[in-house]
């Protein structure tokens, strides 16, 4: 039993491993892809500066953020079977003697990891175009939520990620559409009650919805400021809901 | 009928009974109208390979060596038949199966731009090796193949294709694996390489006894390697024996006039 386990361990591991030097290897991609995501989520950001409304950036900078996180990690988990079958290397993951548990929870990893130094690269880039006043976020309760909602968008990676399996072009098709489609009813710039009446319930079935309304308390937006315009964020215990409710859809 | 056992008693390595696979292709007609057709890719195909000997399968493009190489590297599970490597069923026993067979295809499937030692080290721990001693064994494989040490560390797309194809080789022999499977090992190799992957073929086989099944379209090479051929056109093997058995079957001289005469069939366009 031990050795099996801790042969799923180091069968992990070669996903993280391999993850870990194709990342080194495009590095220079890696360098392009978050200089766009930081200008990105700064030029959102930009817009609540230009209206005077500290409220608005923060909830625009937070919207970024956590979108800029859940949606690398959800195309990394999901594109996983789609990446391998592009370099052609499929047949022998699949022909090794690897669980497909061992290498999406490897894949999963990684995933995490990356998105996770990448959400705070692009805050510290975000931070050289707007002010912001972090002071009194509760960044235990924000890190707790990141893992939190990790969970459910790895879950739902990992269904996306069959597709392609079924099939090649289709499948890929279908992750990106599904991807809009998160971005679009989860309330990630706006409030989700301005959406149309009909698409607002599925809201309710999207992670990201109760990932940023978590977040969102957690940095102090939905509290009234001081009398200097600072935004305190609540402690964990106020966003029990949305973490019970994103640990459900993890599981 | 295949018997369970070679000559010598032990269990062949490989049987195949009655072996049949077939794919359906969706084909669009008009707006959402589709015409499904069903290829038979493996017809009845039977034949069995000994512990240590090298089988040959030989047939054109589309022949179906392929699809008998990813049948029996647990890729596809078989329509029909019966298969057997190293004692297991397939496709029940496919865990115990992939433990214990290396393959080389004919595109040496790489992540292209990691170096040949990442690669092996990835290889390394998919298959639970401790990567200092795997390392180790790949990189002498590798320079008995002729690949300078000095390379390892260098990504693969810059290397040539035969030495992207002998690192393959080195990867399937890093488990040290009782049974390699060679999806057309030295297509597109330069005869220097072509001629290092042969011989390294011919000293693995008489130093490790490993199990080769070997589709080529390379006649020359198919005469040199293996014990036994098996010709398959169609999806079926169309003759089978000692390249001496098969061209006396043939009745003529040159081997690559016994493939045509057997198979019916002109020699592949890729032969090199």
């Amino acid at each position: 039993m031990a050795r099996l386990i801790l042969l799923g361990g180091q069968q992990m591991l070669a996903f993280v491993f391999r993850n870990y030097h194709l990342t080194r290897r495009y590095f220079g991609w890696v360098v392009v892809f978050s200089f766009y995501a930081v200008v990105n989520s700064a030029t959102i950001a930009l817009i609540g500066v230009a209206m005077n409304d500290p409220r608005l950036t923060m909830t625009l900078v937070i919207g970024a953020m956590m979108w800029g996180f859940l949606s690398q990690l959800f195309n990394d988990v999901s594109m996983a079977i789609a990446y391998e079958r592009w370099e052609g290397t499929l047949e022998y993951t699949f022909m090794a003697p690897v669980s497909r548990f061992a290498h999406l929870i490897g894949e999963s990893i990684y995933a995490v990891f990356y998105s996770m130094i990448r959400l705070f690269l692009i805050l510290i880039g975000v931070a050289l175009f707007v002010d912001l006043d972090l002071s009194h976020t509760n960044w235990i309760g924000l890190i707790v939520t990141l893992m939190v909602s990790s969970l459910a968008f790895i879950g739902l990676g990992l269904i996306a990620a069959t597709l392609p399996v079924m099939s090649p072009e289709r499948g890929a098709e279908a992750t990106n559409i599904f991807q809009g489609s998160l971005l679009l009813v989860s309330g990630i710039y706006y409030p989700v009650e301005i959406l149309p009446a009909w698409l607002q319930p599925l809201a309710k079935l999207s992670p990201a919805t109760y990932a940023l309304s978590a977040c969102r308390k957690l940095m102090g937006v939905g509290s009234p400021a001081d009398e200097t315009g600072r935004f305190y964020g609540a402690p964990i215990s106020a966003i029990l809901p949305e973490l019970a409710t994103l640990l459900l859809m993890g599981w | 009928m295949i018997s369970e056992h070679s000559n010598n008693g032990c269990e062949h390595a490989i049987v195949v009974r009655h072996l049949k696979k077939s794919f359906r292709k969706r084909k669009r007609q008009r707006y959402f109208r589709y015409k499904v057709t069903e290829e038979l890719a493996v017809n009845d195909v039977s034949f069995f390979v000994s512990p240590g000997e090298t089988y040959g399968l030989l047939g054109p493009n589309g022949s179906g060596k392929s699809t008998l190489i990813r049948i029996l590297s647990t890729l596809l599970i078989p329509d029909g038949g019966e298969v057997r490597v190293l004692g297991h069923r397939l496709p029940e026993e496919e865990k115990a199966v992939r433990w214990k067979i290396g393959r080389v295809s004919v595109d040496a499937a790489f992540y292209k731009k990691l170096s040949a030692r990442e690669n092996l080290l990835y290889s390394a721990h998919l298959y639970g090796l401790n990567p200092r001693s795997a390392e180790k064994r790949a990189f002498g494989i590798l320079e008995r193949l002729g690949i300078e040490s000095h390379r390892f560390s260098d990504p693969l797309e810059e290397m040539s294709r035969g030495m992207q194809q002998k690192i393959s080789i080195a990867r399937a022999l890093m488990i040290n694996p009782p049974m390699l499977l060679l999806d057309e090992p030295t297509t597109g190799l330069d005869p220097k390489s072509r001629r290092d992957v042969q011989k390294f073929i011919e000293q693995l086989r008489e130093e490790e006894g490993t199990t080769i099944l070997l589709t080529t379209h390379d006649m020359a090479e198919a005469e040199r390697l293996c014990a036994r051929i098996g010709f398959l056109a169609k999806g079926k093997i169309v003759a089978e024996g000692t390249a001496a058995e098969l061209r006396q079957q043939a009745g003529v001289v040159s081997f690559e006039d016994v493939f045509i005469r057997l198979t019916g069939e002109n020699l592949s366009e890729d032969l090199t």
